[in-house]
């Protein structure tokens, strides 16, 4: 028996038992797709249908259609990479640090977030893809596979192949933990469609579920799977970003060159998961009616990791800037300043306004209990974490040694075409994910009902 | 699949009566087939008398093995195979193979961990597993037990389980 403390909020609010939450969960997979659904469907495969355009110009012409130059050879493209890799890293943080603490309010949340981060990481792998140009080749380039060319392997001492293997195993991890959570909910709607005469439907969500039978064995199994897969998860969701900023941390590029770097990336990908996690379930929440599972206290509970995660972040910008007056290395100074007071001055002060100044307002509990204000800053916030790899990146190489060499990006239609693709990716999956799937992981949900609802604490 | 067998069905609505009905009911020398559950109920593995999983320690070896595989391939790949001057360091030197290391260290415990859990619960896409009561993955806990293994009648075990807050008990035969 599970005790929690009364002067604890509840969780799960409108009076809602057990069979309730089966109820309002399978509803939406059970019914037909709503007009919103398909506009918004349309929408997200116009962008997919226009980046998969521009993907394939680039393919065809080569990565010269990009705006990359002999200065600035890394761009938008490495921009957007650490952007969605980031965004992923909230989902693995809610479902397997939250449970290694034990934080129950996970529970409505932990599937959503979940697939966020693996259609994520998806979008950001498209992006290392691309700029190989020939991507056929690519699986050479990457993996240790043996090849005509001599026995040359990859290099290994290279953090963009610890990349490699650091993301393609955060994905496939990522997507067994879902995937297990996913099973018992499967066989709810599989017993659902045998009792209402759906044959198909049952049989569909039987594979999928792998005939699950919920015996007390198999729960005692599953559980025990679910603890070590959380405890794998942890560890690696770190490492991703610290092999991630490595990328630049190992290079000897003024502004790069910093050992800050892994813990502040983290930092960030954190930061930026939870803001995206918030524009997505605040829209997903209304649509699908599910105001009683996803609260005001869920909301508000992501945001104070929002302050912490963005003043984190903050501190790590003026670290930076300290170390750079400290070292008094001339090159590292300029490129601060550069940073600052150069011609890419509206990126940083971008990224300063939108990351470290606009999350302090939830400091205001008005300001985070407030489901409109909650929206806009987690899209601002997102805003300036993809300004903050901009600067990162293409403000340190713009100006490089030699002044004869400086030079500024522009981005094109094509930089821009791949961006809009991965948005259109993970849009037309999230809402794939969400017609067909159960968006609230109703297992660990019910198991919590007697708990921490309304219902018990009127007791 | 084994055929023509007879069951008990006991339905509890409420997980902490289940709990005290699985102690009480063996306690009494009744045999449980299985308890059916729509989530998991913490301490239900115990009460039912199962040893705990060994799964983590199936994930321990898989972790071990890919430790071992990662070091072995880099070591043999750069060190041995085709060995090349990078950065003017050492051929196989540590410290650069720990990250793809500790990669494959995760993904090998994970995918063996994941793997041998289907196989011990005998999990399969195209298989239907045996139901006693479609309820059990809805909002109902559902004891089965299996009346050739206990001494007691039917009418017995129905009273019994009555007795200890099952809200209906009905019978199932496969």
């Amino acid at each position: 028996m599970q005790v929690t403390s009364s002067i604890r909020e509840p969780l799960i609010t409108g009076g809602k038992t057990v069979r309730d939450v089966s109820e309002d969960i399978s509803r939406q997979v059970e019914g037909k797709p709503t007009q919103l659904w398909w506009i918004a469907m349309g929408i997200s495969l116009t962008l997919l249908g226009f980046g998969f355009y521009c993907l394939c110009t680039l393919l065809w012409e080569g990565v010269g259609v990009w705006g990359l130059n002999k200065t600035v050879g890394w761009a938008w493209d490495i921009t957007n990479f650490v952007w969605w890799v980031g965004i992923g890293h909230a989902g693995t943080l809610i479902s397997a640090i939250l449970l290694l603490f034990r934080q129950k309010w996970r529970m409505s949340i932990n599937r959503a977030a979940e697939a966020m981060t693996i259609f994520a990481v998806i979008c950001a792998a498209t992006f290392p893809f691309a700029h190989m140009g020939r991507l056929w080749l690519g699986f050479y380039w990457v993996f240790p596979l043996p090849n005509t060319w001599g026995s040359l392997w990859a290099n290994f001492n290279s953090p963009l192949l610890w990349d490699v293997f650091a993301i393609s195993t955060y994905f496939s991890v990522s997507l067994v933990f879902w995937y297990m959570g996913l099973i018992p909910d499967f066989a709810v709607i599989r017993d659902r469609a045998v009792r209402q005469g759906h044959q198909l439907r049952a049989n569909i969500y039987n594979f999928l579920s792998f005939g699950w039978d919920g015996a007390a064995r198999t729960w005692s199994r599953y559980e025990s799977v679910a603890l070590i897969l959380a405890g794998l998860s942890t560890p690696l969701v770190l490492s991703v970003h610290t092999i991630v900023s490595m990328d630049f941390a190992t290079s000897v590029v003024p502004g790069w060159h910093a050992t800050i770097f892994p813990p502040y990336f983290v930092a960030g990908a954190i930061f930026s998961g939870f803001a995206m996690v918030l524009t997505l379930l605040i829209i997903t929440r209304k649509v699908f009616k599910l105001e009683d599972y996803i609260t005001i206290y869920h909301i508000e509970l992501m945001n104070i990791v929002i302050i912490i995660t963005g003043s984190i972040v903050g501190i790590a910008y003026i670290t930076e800037f300290f170390i750079a007056w400290y070292g008094q290395v001339p090159a590292e100074q300029y490129a601060f300043f550069n940073r600052m007071q150069g011609p890419y001055w509206w990126a940083y002060w971008s990224m300063m306004t939108c990351n470290v100044i606009s999350p302090q307002l939830f400091w205001f509990k008005k300001i985070r209990t407030n489901i409109v204000a909650t929206f806009v800053l987690s899209i601002i916030v997102n805003i300036g974490m993809w300004f903050e790899r901009f600067v990162i990146i293409v403000t340190s190489i713009h100006r490089d040694y030699v002044p004869s060499s400086w030079s500024m990006f522009h981005p094109t239609i094509y930089d821009m075409g791949e961006y809009i693709f991965t948005f259109g990716l993970f849009f037309s999956a999230f809402l794939l994910f969400a017609k067909f799937f159960p968006v609230i992981n109703m297992a660990e949900v019910k198991s919590i009902i007697k708990s921490s609802s309304e219902v018990k604490q009127k007791h | 699949m084994e055929s023509n067998k007879n069951f008990v069905v006991g339905i509890f609505d409420d997980e902490d009566i289940l709990l005290h009905a699985v102690e009480h009911t063996r306690e009494k020398g009744l045999k449980i087939h299985e308890v059916y559950s729509p989530f998991p109920v913490h301490g239900l593995d115990d009460a039912l008398g199962y040893k705990r999983s060994r799964l983590p320690i199936a994930a321990f070896m898989f972790g071990l093995t890919g430790t071992s595989l990662a070091l072995l391939m880099q070591i043999w790949m750069l060190g041995y195979d085709w060995p090349m001057i990078i950065g003017g360091k050492n051929h196989a030197s540590l410290p650069p193979f720990i990250p793809v290391t500790f990669e494959m260290t995760v993904l090998l415990a994970a995918f063996g961990m994941v793997g041998t859990f289907f196989i011990a619960s005998d999990m399969k896409p195209y298989k239907w597993p045996r139901q006693f009561d479609l309820r059990s993955t809805d909002d109902k806990h559902v004891m089965a037990v299996d009346l050739a293994a206990n001494k007691m009648s039917k009418e017995e075990i129905s009273a019994l389980l009555k007795a200890q807050g099952a809200s209906e008990v009905n019978e199932k035969n496969f």
